[in-house]
């Protein structure tokens, strides 16, 4: 019987797991990455040697992120890692790849999809000027490169990555002026219970809370909106307060972000369903408690699919493993899939409260006036998405799509598709998911076009 | 002029040398193309479709928002891209130096 070829795509905490479970099962799996060295962003690695202790760069998780980095070398003769990366399609059977040595083609018989996240945006005043990021844009920077994006950073979120990126920054000796919560402090504390499923993720959250307090960081909550001021680059941050007060603050840098977002392209280029999270409020591909999408032979693992965090990745990476390998027939340890299992299941409630307790606030761009850019790529306004919703009744967002381009930029919508989405269904009075989802396209991200032969 | 960006640590790497609009500025190996030149600069291009320069925005190579212009005619992504020696980064220029 010849083995069969089994793609992982992503070498975060998920896909570095997976290979893990199938490598032991006595597969030879493939990862794709496009990194340069495994962790996926919230492990990520600084470039070559920095000569940087990873309790500095990782904190609390410096020995789980150690640990995710050399799975891959530890098993280079049963796992076969292939850095720098893209996959740009799935077209069947076969994923198409840009290398270092340019475009190829890799056949698989099963696919696991651990693409993970990126930070879920929307827009407000100034969100364009030099200076502004997201949150997890601001954790990279001194993370992978011992930088801060400015000297006096406001920081603006919806959720847990706010009070950790805050104690960061300050210990790192940047001066914070202020942290903003766009979302209200009563649903923290209504959910703090149901928050206890993970005790220790909690306790982890209050901690950094302690130690911003000390140094009178106090993060804000129940801001109810934000501007960015400046000529050319970011020089202050006004912010409305719970009470309706107006506030300014100088600064040079702002990281803003709320939430996550799972990175789905290639689930929908593989066509996998996709369901809407009333909960999270987005659209996901859909996914079995095992890990397995709706399309025979291709799994999902991590962030990819529904948001959960590093340590729900490095549980549902080694699930889907044990999943995929039930589909080829393998026998795996019933005991090692009902500690999985329960595991998953303590965490899927952790996660439930987290979104109850930090929504997306959609409401801010009710305050967003017709001017401000939605699509960064390409500069289409706010305006021109709520003309197009009134003017040309378009009322589904791949609709707007061919009215506006809203999408069709070089990110292919990662970063307006889902702010589109709700302005769309405020614009014409609708629920967001009657609204619709941007369907994906190749290539998922921007490739070189190469004339002739000459690759 | 002052850049965007500032270093927190101090770090090993060898030092880069490549330019911006032909001046000449040091990095360090490691640096990816977005810190080389917000450490020095406070955007990295003008906006192509409007007023205004950027400076990228979600550092994980999702956005791209923050691609450059080389001297020999790449566009490269700066927040995925390392530096490297020679490199000549076109913010205002228009390709001749």
């Amino acid at each position: 019987m010849t083995e069969p070829i089994v793609v992982i795509v992503g070498a975060g905490p998920a896909g570095v797991r997976a290979a893990e479970a199938l490598a032991h099962a006595g597969l030879r799996p493939i990862v794709l990455d496009e990194a340069a060295r495994p962790g996926g962003q919230i492990y990520r690695q600084p470039p070559g040697a920095s000569g940087r202790v990873s309790t500095d760069i990782y904190g609390f998780d410096a020995k789980k992120a150690t640990a995710i980095h050399r799975v891959l070398s530890d098993h280079t003769d049963r796992i076969d890692h292939r850095p720098d990366t893209l996959v740009w399609n799935v077209f069947g059977p076969k994923l198409d790849l840009l290398t270092a040595d340019g475009y190829r083609e890799q056949p698989f018989d099963h696919l696991i999809l651990a693409t993970g996240a990126m930070d879920r945006v929307l827009p407000f005043p100034g969100w364009t000027l030099p200076g502004v990021f997201t949150l997890g844009g601001a954790q990279v920077a001194l993370k992978a490169q011992g930088v801060s994006i400015g000297r006096r950073v406001a920081l603006v979120g919806a959720g847990p990555l706010l009070p950790l990126v805050t104690h960061q920054y300050a210990k790192a000796g940047v001066s914070v002026v202020a942290a903003l919560d766009v979302t209200a402090f009563g649903s923290k504390l209504a959910q703090a219970p149901r928050m206890l499923a993970s005790a220790g993720t909690l306790a982890k959250g209050l901690w950094y809370t302690a130690r911003n307090r000390l140094r009178r960081l106090d993060v804000r909550y129940g801001v109810r909106s934000i501007r960015v001021e400046g000529d050319g680059r970011v020089e202050a941050l006004r912010w409305r307060d719970a009470a309706g007060h107006e506030h300014r603050v100088d600064c040079d840098a702002v990281g803003a972000s709320f939430g996550l977002r799972p990175e789905a392209q290639l689930a929908d280029l593989a066509g996998c369903r996709f369901v809407f999270d009333v909960d999270a409020r987005q659209w996901m591909p859909e996914r079995s408690a095992e890990g397995r999408s709706s399309v025979p032979g291709i799994y999902l693992a991590g962030d990819g699919a529904r948001i959960g965090g590093a340590d729900v990745a490095e549980l549902q990476g080694r699930r889907t493993a044990l999943a995929l390998l039930e589909d080829l027939g393998r026998a795996v340890d019933r005991r090692e899939l009902l500690r999985l299992d329960r595991g998953l299941a303590r965490q899927a409630r952790f996660r439930r409260a987290l979104d109850a307790a930090y929504p997306y606030p959609s409401h801010l761009l009710d305050a967003v006036g017709d001017d401000e850019i939605v699509c960064r790529c390409e500069g289409i306004t706010v305006g021109a998405l709520r003309q197009a919703a009134h003017e040309r009744d378009a009322r589904e967002i791949n609709r707007t799509k061919a009215f506006t381009r809203i999408g069709m930029g070089r990110c292919q919508g990662r970063v307006c598709g889902e702010a589109a989405a709700e302005l769309l269904a405020r614009a014409c009075d609708s629920d967001l998911e009657r609204v619709g989802r941007l369907r994906g396209q190749a290539p998922v991200k921007p490739i070189p076009i190469v004339v002739g032969s000459g690759a | 002029m002052a850049g965007l960006f500032q270093r927190t640590t101090k770090r090993s790497g060898a030092n880069v040398g490549l330019t911006i609009d032909g001046e000449a500025i040091e990095a360090q190996a490691g640096d990816l193309l977005i810190t080389a030149i917000l450490l020095h600069r406070t955007s990295l291009r003008r906006f192509e479709f409007g007023d205004g320069q950027r400076a990228g925005f979600c550092m994980m190579a999702a956005c791209q928002d923050c691609w450059v212009r080389l001297a020999d005619g790449r566009r490269v992504r700066a927040c995925s891209t390392l530096v490297a020696p020679g490199m000549a980064v076109l913010i205002e220029g228009d390709g001749v130096d």
